[in-house]
């Protein structure tokens, strides 16, 4: 009875002025802070603890989006269908970048695709912590799982396209080929970046308000500068004549460009897909450890710190 | 976020009018007081069994409210490029200064009642609590997880109470067995039967808050908070979900509980806390501060 006493007497005293007895007296019972940072081991482990949320989270969040309006789901499909449509009438009659591209319209697709997933996942991841705030304070979790899930999300979303994109690619005259089975390796490893970029994103996003309204210009530099509606190899050594090496540079240094160039590599070339060489392999494994690593002990840096405003 | 700007705006509406009233309570006062609680608990309730779970140590909060301009600066494109060439900075950017300093030390057994008006800090105390909102100084010390009684946030009106009922479940931690033991007794403690199937949006705001409180009510904690509004609806449902909160909170080690409904402190708590304007401003046996706290 005296030592419940006692320790209120120290809480009036450390209001005041010394905080030391009430730090001891939680020592001396093992409480712990309550917003401290699990070490990262942990931190993954809660993370996998999470999956079910993360997962359902993701799939209602799909669910939910298209719910009011009348095509529904049929939206995920369609807008990328509209977007290559239009950057096919302007790029590619308009000012000819088809240029001698085999197949243009599968090629075309097939960046589009791609790149829209890797965009939508950072324009996304973004919006994960600062779009979720009263998420964020009311319950606990760790905070990757949002991010997480906004990635999943638009994985969910990809399939369908993936599916529409190899309809296309077949319409289009390319044959079967065994080489489409790498498709889910490389999806797999755009998966990985995505999900680092969308973390870092995520942190960014979190305490810069402003990168929302920024993101789209960002997003559209990249776009351009991948060679989604045009041959990098073609344009920068063919027409421009500049030295090999900045072609390079613009395949291997860009993820998204190396991502689109395996996925054409597996699915259209004159005689049928075929393996992606090597360099272009090193570049897609790269980008998808290194983005990951650094994603998630750049998010988890900040773990206690979200949700503040 | 709309509910904390608009904390914010009762701070601010407040602050002149209650600028005498304010002030320290008086420290004797308040610690005897605080010896009392234990005899005078109520009978459910286990007595505390004197092993602190929560510690709360010269805690301070401040927050970052953005968009809450006044109606001189209200933004147009021009007064936003006038204060970057001034070097204004960003004067829709508000510091809010929401707990300021606040000790005190909860014990296993103890149902705590935190009154105090509109802004007072009630709610940004039971956060920091929770640890979901990280201290600017001091700190939070406590016994396990404490967690927020309350999973609106996760919860999605375009989607129907059925999958609602898992999403909220696995936001709240569980595993996929307990979201399946739970599921049926979910359904029948909200009452909302057939509705299940349809979307949460078609709803009437009293199957809406029945079926929230009866997913956040599904699982126990050893350190519970209960935030105000929780018992809504007709009142049948109401009459349940008090049991269940008592239900609860026998279950919980120890119980916070913010309520403006002064009778449902009384009722349930053995000790209550008085914030004013970020401050304690009494501490003690419920009879006493609710006394004070009804006089002034």
């Amino acid at each position: 009875m005296s030592q419940p006493e006692s320790a209120v007497a120290d809480a009036q005293a450390g209001g005041r002025g010394g905080q030391e007895p009430l730090a001891k007296l939680a020592a001396r019972y093992g409480l712990r802070r309550a917003i401290a940072r699990p070490r990262f081991p942990v931190y993954v482990r809660q993370l996998w603890e999470r999956r079910h949320f993360i997962l359902t989270y993701a799939t209602s969040r799909n669910v939910s989006k298209y719910s009011s309006s009348a095509l529904g789901q049929l939206w995920q499909i369609l807008t990328p269908l509209l977007n290559a449509a239009i950057y096919y009438v302007m790029f590619g009659l308009v000012l000819g970048g088809k240029g001698t591209i085999h197949n243009y319209p599968a090629f075309l697709l097939t960046g589009m695709f791609v790149f829209t997933y890797t965009q939508r996942s950072v324009t996304a991841g973004a919006k994960s912590i600062s779009g979720n705030l009263s998420l964020i304070r009311a319950l606990h979790f760790p905070r990757a799982s949002l991010p997480l899930a906004y990635t999943i999300q638009e994985l969910q979303q990809l399939a369908i396209s993936m599916g529409v994109l190899l309809v296309i690619v077949l319409i289009t005259g390319e044959p079967i080929a065994l080489t489409w089975l790498l498709m889910p390796v490389v999806l797999l490893l755009q998966t990985l970046f995505n999900v680092g970029a969308g973390l870092v994103m995520a942190r960014l996003g979190a305490s810069m308000r402003d990168l929302n309204q920024l993101l789209p210009f960002i997003t559209r530099t990249w776009l351009y500068a991948s060679g989604v509606f045009f041959s990098i190899q073609e344009k920068v050594v063919g027409a421009a004549h500049m030295p090999q090496w900045v072609a390079d540079v613009m395949y291997y240094a860009n993820p998204a460009a190396s991502y689109i160039e395996a996925m054409r590599d597996i699915l259209i070339t004159k005689d049928g897909g075929h393996v992606p060489p090597d360099s272009v392999w090193i570049s897609c494994v790269f980008w998808a450890v290194f983005a990951l690593c650094f994603g998630f002990w750049y998010f988890w840096r900040a773990e206690e710190r979200y949700g503040r405003g | 976020m709309a509910e904390l700007t608009e904390e914010l705006s009762l701070v601010k509406a407040e602050e002149p009018a209650v600028a005498g009233t304010g002030g320290q309570a008086k420290p004797k006062s308040a610690a005897a007081s605080a010896a009392q609680p234990k005899t005078a608990a109520t009978p459910p309730l286990d007595v505390p069994t004197g092993t602190p779970t929560v510690i709360v140590d010269d805690l301070h909060i401040v927050y970052r409210v953005y968009g809450a301009a006044s109606e001189v600066e209200k933004g147009n494109a021009v007064n936003a490029l006038m204060r970057i060439l001034k070097r204004q900075g960003r004067p829709q950017m508000k510091e809010v200064h929401a707990v300021k300093g606040v000790s005190f030390v909860a014990y296993h057994g103890d149902a705590i009642g935190i009154v105090g008006r509109n802004g007072s800090g009630k709610s940004t105390l039971l956060r920091a609590i929770a640890g979901l909102l990280p201290p600017h100084s001091g700190g939070v010390y406590t016994d396990g997880q404490p967690s927020l009684l309350g999973v609106n946030a996760a919860l999605m009106r375009e989607l129907t109470g059925e999958r609602n009922i898992v999403l909220g479940c696995y936001a709240m931690g569980m595993t996929p067995a307990e979201v399946k033991e739970k599921y049926q007794e979910i359904v029948d403690f909200s009452g909302i039967d057939e509705f299940v199937q349809l979307p949460m949006s078609t709803y009437s705001s009293g199957m809406g808050a029945r079926l929230r409180f009866a997913i956040s009510s599904a699982k126990t904690h050893d350190v519970l908070l209960i935030d105000e509004a929780l018992a809504t609806g007709d009142r049948e449902f109401r009459k349940k979900s008090e049991q269940r909160i008592r239900k609860i909170r026998e279950e919980a080690g120890t119980v916070f509980l913010v309520a403006h409904d002064l009778r449902v402190i009384e009722e349930t708590c053995n000790r209550v806390i008085w914030l004013h304007k970020g401050k304690i401003k009494m501490d003690g046996d419920p009879k006493e501060v609710l006394a004070a706290y009804n006089k002034g």
